[in-house]
């Protein structure tokens, strides 16, 4: 079998990704990323509205204040350090994309633009900050490609259109890397490494009205899963508000940070009602719950009532063709409709998975030990959207997310840089290191009576039906038994192609298994968390529940066990945010 | 029924021994509100093995590019109500073809990485942001948004016949972009790096490049600046 060796190895192409190899490019270690598409076709691209820091350049600001905001955001289940850490570093990790040549829109005295943002205060919950760093609307796609760019000038070493299949770890635990195959030749390929960063993105695929790229199928999560490690806070999903009706791709919520507003069928500012304070910027779970009750009270627009209505046309053309440029396009595309003259039909889509791979602040996945607390995973680390850890607790804000990706990617690029000096040479591979990663290949080598397609459209109308907005235990119990089954066709299913090149049937298959173990754990999760917190809304138990569920879960494959841990109430240097009611 | 529409696939498998052929398909879907790559995804549905990229599905990741009926177009935010029928879907033009609507993207990639796509600027960084005006800024603008979906590049002749040595539509809209940023300080080495009888001067204003652009940038435009500053520095 073919094999390659760099000291580190990244899996993904993404915004993390890309800002953890930079980081390693510039040292004297290799590098490599691979990624299933070419790096700038990553979900990254279709961010939007911005990335949220503490410049002050439009307004008194402080890091501590976006602090606060982000754990109110998430509703107090966020880890206070990490949440700290992010916040300090924000300012320096955004002036850094700015120096590397991210084409920020500008203010007039020619600092960075920024724009307010949902659950952005000043002063510990005072008045809307204006925190969120923009290009237009464009900043995930600027981000990506300048990360790319500087990354190209470094000479990392790309592996584009190889899927990852799993990860290879020894005896003793230690992750040596992954076996990968070449979508263009349908090779498989070893790609050993001391070092190993997970960066795969989200997996919001799983359900069916979604914003993510078709790309997003938790290929990272899979992975983990099947080697054996936990996940966190799985059924922690945000639905973005905003969605365009029916299609399901985002308006950002700049567009209300920008003055934008959502109307229902009367005509009523409604978010008036829900969120007095914040109104149509209050958390992004409390307008996309908000919107799911006016609908399913019969307060929607359209002839279905089955949406509201984004309003932004007294922004004055001129404002939306310089900040909005983006979703106007998408707007007149998908809706058929131009905001600069009527109201866009939106409503909650899939947007954003906050549980993920377990991490400490440097990135390295932990898990379980035998005997006490968590501990690092050696070798293997995981950053951005695939990766819990945990900054965004039970409802991330808007422009946390790019922040992330920068933050704990360049984090995790210095640790992996210690980890390869304290560990300086290889470890041998097991003889069956490629085991794993060959049977799933030649598992899909086999006819079946059961299609790939058809069951990835059942999985993803499953989740809609069982997992969205609002739960009860009922409906969730319900979902696990469907899922149960649709498994079990699963097991059935078989490729009519098994062609080597470029067979994209394969990846899909590939893909559906790495969903449907993300469904699962995101169901099993769901039923154990009996409270409402952030975007897990429990209509059976509808309260927050701090004295028993102020606390991370834990799920494991093997029987679907579910494990807890406690959220880290305590900071790494300011004083703890202590849990209170969220209002906006 | 009667939803029927029919499209002309260009279908070629490499393992198969047999040489690319046009494949007749009729699709039951209603085109309202949908897209190409809906259509292409739900034909796909039903026999799998149809080659194809696709990612973001709403135009910003540049996967998807195709030709249809003639035209480089993202299939994702190509409307399916306004194409002709048979709707005749090829792989981009110019590029070699490795599976049905699939190129090899890397001669496209080459040119692209040749132009060094990354801001120049060696002077001690300051603890802040580098300042630019609103108007420096706005320069960028109709530059920045490229996608890499290569539709320009795969349109222009010149390309077609110099990959090696043209940078092409694309490339040169990228290259204008760093030479357009008040930030960079490589302008002179980057016209140098075009002052050449092919990486630039191939072009021949033949501008399919603005009319295949799925994201309305002008890269003929820039091109046509690039060469201003060229005479300007001469004289």
């Amino acid at each position: 079998m073919k094999t390659r060796r760099f000291d580190a190895l990244i899996i993904g192409g993404g915004g993390a990704g890309l800002r953890a190899a930079l980081q390693l490019a510039r040292s004297d270690h290799t590098v490599a990323v691979v990624s299933k598409v070419f790096p700038t076709r990553s979900h990254t691209v279709s961010a939007q509205g911005g990335i949220t820091a503490a410049l002050a350049n439009v307004d008194d600001d402080r890091w501590e204040w976006h602090m606060y905001d982000t754990v109110k955001g998430g509703d107090w289940l966020g880890d206070q350090d990490a949440i700290e850490f992010m916040c300090r570093e924000a300012a320096s990790a955004v002036y850094e994309l700015e120096h590397m040549g991210l084409p920020f829109s500008r203010l007039d005295n020619g600092r960075i633009y920024q724009r307010p943002f949902g659950g952005q205060s000043k002063n510990f919950g005072g008045e809307q900050a204006t925190r969120t760093c923009a290009a237009a609307d464009r900043t995930g796609h600027a981000l990506l490609h300048t990360l790319y760019q500087q990354n190209i000038k470094h000479r990392t070493q790309f592996f584009d259109e190889y899927f990852a299949l799993d990860l290879v770890r020894d005896a003793e635990g230690y992750c040596l890397g992954v076996t990968a195959t070449s979508i263009e030749t349908g090779e498989p390929l070893l790609i050993e490494a001391r070092a190993t960063l997970l960066a795969t993105g989200g997996a919001g695929r799983v359900f069916g009205n979604s914003s993510n790229a078709m790309i997003n199928t938790g290929d990272g999560l899979g992975m983990v899963l099947r080697a054996g490690l936990p996940l966190q806070d799985m059924e922690f999903w945000q639905f973005h508000p905003t969605g365009i009706a029916g299609v399901g791709c985002l308006i950002t919520e700049g567009a209300r940070g920008e003055g934008g507003y959502l109307l229902n069928r009367h005509g009523e500012r409604f978010m008036q009602r829900y969120a007095p304070h914040a109104q149509d910027l209050a958390g992004r779970d409390v307008v996309a719950r908000a919107i799911a009750i006016e609908i399913a009270e019969g307060r929607g627009c359209g002839a279905q009532g089955d949406h509201v209505e984004l309003k932004l046309d007294h922004l004055g053309e001129a404002a939306i063709a310089q900040k909005l440029p983006g979703i106007r396009e998408l707007s007149i595309r998908f809706a058929g409709v131009d905001p600069a003259h009527a109201p866009i039909p939106v409503a909650p889509t899939a947007h954003y998975m906050m549980g993920g791979i377990p991490t400490n602040l440097h990135g390295q996945v932990v898990a379980p030990a035998r005997f006490g607390p968590e501990e690092p995973v050696p070798g293997l680390y995981a950053v951005g959207e695939c990766a819990c850890v945990s900054v965004h607790g039970a409802n991330r804000l808007g422009g946390n997310s790019l922040l992330d990706l920068v933050v704990f990617g360049r984090a995790a690029g210095r640790h992996m840089l210690e980890y390869l000096r304290d560990n300086p040479y290889p470890r041998p591979l097991p003889d069956d290191a490629a085991a794993a990663g060959l049977a799933r290949l030649a598992r899909w080598d086999r006819k079946g009576s059961e299609r790939v397609a058809a069951i990835t459209a059942d999985l993803r109308r499953l989740m809609q039906k069982h997992c969205g907005v609002f739960r009860t235990d009922g409906v969730l119990r319900e979902g696990l038994a469907e899922l149960d089954a649709l498994e079990a066709r699963l097991a059935q299913a078989g490729l009519q192609d098994t062609s080597r090149v470029f067979n994209t049937a394969r990846i899909e298959a590939l893909e559906l298994e790495n969903l449907v173990a993300v469904a699962r754990a995101t169901l099993v999760s769901a039923r154990a968390r009996t409270e409402s917190r952030g975007a897990h809304a429990r209509e059976d138990f509808p309260q927050r529940d701090d004295a028993n569920w102020l606390r991370h879960t834990l799920y494991v494959r093997e029987g679907d066990q579910l494990d807890t841990k406690p959220v880290r109430l305590k900071p790494l240097t300011v004083e703890s945010i202590k849990p209170k009611e969220r209002v906006y | 029924m009667g939803m029927g529409m029919k499209f002309r696939l260009y279908r070629y498998d490499p393992e198969s021994g047999e040489p690319p052929f046009m494949q007749d398909v009729e699709l039951d879907i209603d085109p309202a509100g949908k897209m190409l790559l809906d259509a292409l995804i739900a034909i796909k549905a039903q026999d799998e093995t149809l080659a194809l990229r696709r990612s973001c599905r709403e135009g910003v990741c540049g996967s998807d590019a195709v030709n249809v009926n003639g035209r480089n177009r993202l299939a994702c935010i190509t409307p399916l109500g306004e194409l002709k029928e048979p709707v005749e879907v090829r792989p981009l033009p110019g590029l070699p073809v490795i599976r049905d609507l699939v190129v090899d993207m890397e001669p496209f990639f080459r040119q692209y990485r040749s132009i060094k796509p990354w801001l120049v600027n060696d002077d001690p960084e300051p603890e802040v942001e580098r300042l630019q005006s609103p108007e420096q800024r706005a320069r960028l603008d109709g530059l920045y948004e490229c996608i890499l979906c290569a539709c320009c590049t795969t349109a222009c002749p010149s390309f077609w016949w110099n990959p090696e040595t043209f940078v092409g539509p694309a490339g040169l809209l990228q290259a204008y972009r760093f030479i357009a940023d008040s930030r960079d300080e490589a302008i002179s080495a980057r016209l140098d790096h075009l002052e050449d009888p092919y990486r630039l001067y191939r072009c021949r204003g033949i501008l399919n490049c603005v009319d295949a652009c799925p994201k309305g940038l002008n890269p003929a435009e820039a091109i046509g600046r690039i060469r201003t500053q060229l005479v300007k520095r001469r004289v």
